[in-house]
């Protein structure tokens, strides 16, 4: 009785500001209520979602991961700058950059692992070394051009005869949102939580810890390289795209309930999260307080959400701000 | 001073946990408290000392009428807690967590040299602790942790302390040690009261003793009126064998063999455990009784030796290793070692198949049921999250958790640590029925009687060396006089 | 035990305590640096390129021995760097170039400091919100206020308040001392007050904390105020660097990451209770000389590269 409530009052918090939040810009704007602006939402939500799906794995194993923001900038410099408006170099470039992600979630996810750093630190250093060679190699101002098939996925979408265009970034948030769900269905989801709840006990219980929050920091970085590819199609090319995408991305996870420091909380209240800054962002450009005064209203709103989510969920117990460092071996 | 509880009631999100307990304490009385596990003893001791409020019911300190708001105001009341948890800070200092919240200051600063002279002479009137006032606690071993708890009681100048399970993680001398500094404590006028779930001390110790079942107070009897059998049928609700499961008579191959296993605190030790074997391993605090099961289990593992496996050496250089070769440890540390407690009780007792064994995770389930059943857990249901559980609960799903993997030896570090009367006799049986059943079991257990009343052989180690073997029903005498290292020369036993 | 062999005992601590290898590291890096200038022919050891780096770490230094403070109460501030912006701008606009409105300057910064390390613990301690995020938010809430205030650099600061900046004792900037003796008032804020003690205690549980009659929520505010003041120290300091506020100076400087890594990098864990400033000085010296170190190699590359390009 009790535990049920527990569960469905961790996550649900978060749906239901989702919820209050859609009304509320329905009230505003009831054209909102039309699927084809409702997908536009979709669209312009997904990449933040799925830094969220990524973050959300690396948080519930009890880690950070603020590398994410430069890791977007990097893949969309980077591909602009070798694509340069070439078609056929589209799908080798796309290679690449998963090639980068891979390479930069393992490098975090080991150092993290494998030297003992404490995450926050291993992709703060990530953080600077990844921006700092933007700079050095753009010197402020990218060059170069994305490809029209590179920007189809954050731009376009199919059609559905009687139902209009269906955004390839909803799609793929949906795709995304399904294969995350699944994983955490898996053991390999089970012992991703365990992991972050208590990892010297998940240890003697068999779970190859550094492996599994190595899996999360890939997994994370996987995610970045996906959004990068639909920021790039949808926002363009520039040094800032991906700028404090790793606060957002996280703010998004806690909102929806994940506690960080590891071992609670759902993918898809991390994700809804996620939709739920979205819509906030929406609801203060049509309430017009864009610009001036807008990062105050964010402020206040995304401390008043989380302290709602804290007080439904009835946690008393306040969580530290920042996870245990990795263990030792055991 | 005394203390006298009357009707307290407490729930949590609606579940009643304490029903209209009454309970008073007398100066320079020992009133014990028992129970069975998840009956209401530490959250009646957590009203006390103003971590939880009543939702019905007074304490009353000399007759007035107090209410704890929290555990600032009980303290003030000359009320200390010694917690069933550690209270204490692994980072700091013994003076620096004997004084906390409670420091010295002069000219408005700390004055430390005032805090280390009274957390030292406050030591010294323990006795010989082996440790100073300036000792980080992290280093302490887990009874001289104990004793740093006993001192922040002390530190408080309480007329009346309260302890919950403080002999739980002790072993036997030391036990010894706690009991007398209780006597001392009753003799200066303090009112003891005393969770505990071995009967030996309990026995020795308590003026008066008060049954709690369900949340509610059964009786409540003047020490010299009870039994041991009557107090254990009062608390589990129906009589229970004194005796041990009985042993085996006949046993299979060797399971597990080790070989001049070396680690850093055991040296060249060889051991055979056979299938449908109990082992017991005997020997004082740091004499490398769980340094050699973790070293089989690979948690720390050899650094030299062989392990062997039916027969077949094997490299078990992680847990991971052991478990996938059929190895399985308890460990002694479950709060920090076997769960993981913001998840669910099937989120734990379905650990290590998703760990290691994922394909049999889904028929493990069902399984998992019957076992948690078989051990006897009492929850709120498979969902309930772990941390809520009471301590010997908690156990029991640590020991299920192992059982679903069908290990074909059993490592058992302290697997009886805080579990109460009844399910202590579910575990032994338990274990029992995994020997007959072909498994192979090493147990270390402070407490002889049971070790020697559980095993079919005895190893006893001294300064991380095999001091000899005894067979089964070796007498407490024999197995002290090998731990202490006054061996009795090796004693073979009879294959 | 004596007095004085209380005294005598702090000299090993500090040097077997977690801050021992950070300074360890900082010697030898300090040592490879010289060596590879020198080896280049440059000369490492000049008071310039000295001056020039403890300069750069005072900033740095004065705010994170007041992230340590946070860090270690099991919390941590991301809003330290839109709070320098913010009163580095108060402190220029209420002096506006009059040397008699220093104090009120002073005090004004002070106050608004102390309000946002006030709202930062409370919003953590009553509302439950995590640190992460209380912080964050509470950046945010400062950062909107900047962008609809200010377009770029306002106010000035009289050139009497400037010295702070740019004076020197003998051949030590005054700024430094500043620093020192942030870190030292920090030092003897958490070894020999109780609140000092209990920061401890919290950060490194609370609930035990609790348990023993820490007044927790008093703690953590504490902490966060102090944080706070700290941020406001450096915001003051900048001011008389620049002779104005601006508004980015703490988020183009990197104030809140970087004060964290600091605070890591001297062996203070980020999870709480462990640690101290000693070991912070260390990490923001390290970070000095790292910092130092890559300029003068990299931009000696950079150069050579736009130098080499057509
Ligand atoms: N904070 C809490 N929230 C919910 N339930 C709780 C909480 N604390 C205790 N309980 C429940 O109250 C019951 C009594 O627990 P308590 O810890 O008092 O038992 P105990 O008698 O001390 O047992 P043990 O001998 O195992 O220590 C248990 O069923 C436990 O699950
Ligand atoms: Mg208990």
């Amino acid at each position: 009785m009790r535990t049920l409530r527990d569960r469905v009052g961790a996550a649900a918090p978060v749906f239901g500001v989702l919820l209050l939040l859609l009304v509320a810009i329905a009230v505003v704007n009831p054209n909102f209520l039309e699927p084809a602006s409702l997908l536009a939402y979709l669209k312009r939500a997904a990449p933040l979602a799925i830094l969220a799906v990524g973050q959300y794995f690396v948080i519930v194993s009890g880690e950070f991961d603020l590398s994410v923001g430069s890791l977007v900038t990097v893949q969309v410099v980077v591909a602009a700058r070798l694509i340069d408006g070439d078609e056929s170099a589209t799908v080798p470039v796309i290679v690449l950059l998963i090639g980068l992600g891979l390479l930069v979630g393992l490098v975090n996810g080991l150092i993290t692992t494998r030297l003992h750093v404490p995450s926050f630190v291993t992709t703060l250093g990530m953080l600077l070394v990844l921006s700092g060679a933007v700079f050095l190699w753009t010197g402020g101002a990218p060059r170069g051009s994305l490809s029209e098939s590179f920007r189809e996925p954050g731009r376009q979408g199919i059609d559905i005869p009687g139902f209009g265009q269906v955004p390839w970034s909803a799609l793929i948030l949906i795709a995304v949102a399904a294969g995350a769900a699944v994983l955490m269905r898996s053991a390999w989801g089970h012992t991703l939580v365990a992991t972050g709840d208590n990892d010297r006990a998940a240890a003697l219980a068999g779970v190859p810890v550094e492996r599994v929050r190595t899996t999360a920091f890939v997994l994370s970085a996987l995610a970045a390289t996906v959004a990068a590819i639909l920021l790039g199609g949808f926002a363009g090319v520039s040094a800032q795209v991906g700028e404090g995408l790793e606060f957002s991305a996280i703010t998004a996870v806690v909102l929806g309930g994940v506690v960080l420091g590891g071992g609670r909380g759902s993918v898809l209240a991390a994700l809804a999260g996620a939709l739920v800054l979205e819509a906030l962002f929406t609801l203060l450009n049509l309430l017009g307080v864009s610009g001036a005064l807008e990062s105050t209203v964010q402020g206040v709103i995304i401390i008043a959400a989380v302290a709602y989510a804290a007080r439904r969920a009835g946690r008393r117990r306040r969580p530290p701000a920042v996870p245990e460092p990795s263990p030792q071996p055991a | 001073m005394t203390l006298a509880m009357a009707g307290i009631s407490k729930s949590f999100l609606g579940v009643g946990v304490l029903h209209d307990v009454d309970l008073d304490v007398r100066a320079g009385e020992v009133h014990a408290l028992v129970g069975e596990n998840g009956a209401g003893k530490s959250t009646l001791l957590k009203v006390l000392s103003g971590v939880h409020q009543p939702d019905a019911g007074t304490i009353a300190i000399d007759g007035e009428e107090r209410t704890f708001a929290n555990p600032r105001h009980a303290q003030d009341a000359g009320v200390a807690i010694i917690h069933q948890e550690f209270t204490l800070l692994p980072e700091r200092t013994v003076a620096q967590n004997v004084f906390l919240g409670r420091e010295p200051v002069r000219r408005g600063l700390v004055d430390t040299v005032a805090m280390e002279h009274a957390t030292a002479a406050l030591l010294a009137e323990i006795g010989e602790t082996g440790f100073g006032p300036d000792a980080v606690v992290r280093r302490l071993s887990v009874a001289q942790q104990q004793v740093v708890e006993i001192v922040k009681a002390l530190a408080t100048d309480a007329r009346i302390v309260a302890m919950d399970e403080p002999t739980a993680a002790l072993a036997e001398h030391e036990v010894a040690l706690l009991t007398d500094l209780v006597r001392r404590l009753t003799a200066r006028g303090i009112a003891v009261l005393y969770v505990s779930h071995r009967m030996p001390e309990i026995f020795a110790l308590a003026d008066r003793i008060t049954v709690l079942k369900d949340g509610a107070r059964v009786t409540t009897l003047t020490a010299a009126e009870l039994e041991p059998p009557t107090l254990v049928r009062l608390m589990v609700g129906r009589p229970l064998s004194a005796y041990y499961p009985p042993r085996a008579t006949e046993f299979g191959d060797v399971r597990l063999e080790v070989r001049g296993g070396t680690a850093p605190a055991i040296s060249g030790i060889d051991l055979t455990v056979r299938a449908g074997e109990v082992v017991g391993v005997a020997g004082l605090q740091g004499a490398g009784r769980t340094e050699l099961l973790r070293a089989i289990f690979g948690a720390d593992p050899f650094t030299a030796g062989d392990v062997l496996l039916d027969g077949r050496p094997v490299r078990l250089s992680s847990p991971r290793r052991a478990i996938a070769a059929g190895v399985a440890m308890v460990t002694e540390d479950r709060k920090a070692e076997g769960l993981a407690l913001a998840q669910s009780v099937r989120e734990n007792a379905l650990l290590v198949l998703h760990a290691v064994f994922r394909r049999r995770a889904r028929v493990g389930a069902a399984r998992t049921r019957d076992l948690l059943a078989t051990v006897g857990l009492r929850s709120a249901g498979e969902d309930q999250e772990v941390r809520f559980l009471s301590g010997g609960n908690q156990q029991k799903v640590v020991l299920a958790k192992w059982l679903a993997a069908d290990p074909r030896v059993l490592l058992l570090d302290e697997p009886t640590r805080g579990i109460d009367v009844g399910a202590k006799a579910a575990v032994h049986e338990l274990v029992r029925e995994q020997a007959e059943a072909g498994m192979a079991v090493l147990m270390v257990c402070s407490e002889l009687p049971e070790l020697i009343g559980m095993s079919d052989r005895i190893c006893v180690l001294h300064e991380g060396r095999l001091a000899g073997e005894l067979p089964a029903g070796a007498s407490e005498e024999d197995v002290m006089a090998l731990a202490t290292g006054h061996g009795v020369p090796h004693v073979e036993v009879p294959r | 035990m004596t007095a004085l062999a209380e005294r005598v005992r702090w000299a090993p601590r500090l040097a077997t305590g977690p801050a021992a290898g950070t300074w360890i590291a900082l010697g030898l890096v300090v040592l490879l640096a010289a060596a590879i200038v020198t080896a280049r022919g440059g000369d490492y050891l000049t008071q310039a390129n000295l001056l020039n780096m403890l300069s750069r770490t005072t900033a740095l230094g004065i705010v994170a021995v007041g992230q340590t403070i946070a860090i270690l109460a099991g919390s941590l501030d991301l809003s330290v760097a839109y709070l320098i912006g913010l009163t580095s701008l108060i402190a220029a606009e209420v002096m506006a170039g009059d040397p008699a409105m220093i104090v009120p300057g002073v005090l004004a910064v002070l106050a608004a400091s102390a309000l946002v390390g006030l709202v930062n613990g409370l919003v953590i301690t009553k509302l439950q919100v995590n640190a992460f995020i209380a912080t964050l938010g509470v950046g945010l809430v400062i950062k909107g206020i900047l962008e609809s205030r200010y377009e770029g650099p306002a106010g000035s600061v009289p050139v009497l308040f400037q010295r702070l900046g740019y004076d020197r004792i003998g051949p030590i900037p005054v700024a430094v001392l500043l620093m020192l003796a942030v870190a030292g008032a920090a030092a003897l804020f958490l070894h020999r007050t109780r609140a000092g003690h209990h920061v401890y205690a919290v950060g490194g549980n609370v609930e035990v904390a609790r348990l023993s009659g820490v007044p927790t929520t008093r703690t953590t505010v504490l902490a966060h105020v102090i944080c706070s003041l700290c941020a406001g120290v450096a915001g003051l300091y900048l001011a008389s660097r620049l002779g104005a506020g601006a508004p980015y100076v703490g988020t183009d400087g990197g104030y809140d990451l970087e004060s964290i890594a600091a605070v890591v990098l001297g062996g203070t864990v980020l999870a709480g209770g462990r640690g101290g400033v000693s070991g912070t000085v260390a990490g923001v010296l390290l970070l000095a000389v790292l910092d130092n170190l890559f300029d003068q190699l990299v931009l000696d590359a950079f150069f050579k590269a736009s130098c080499a390009a057509p």
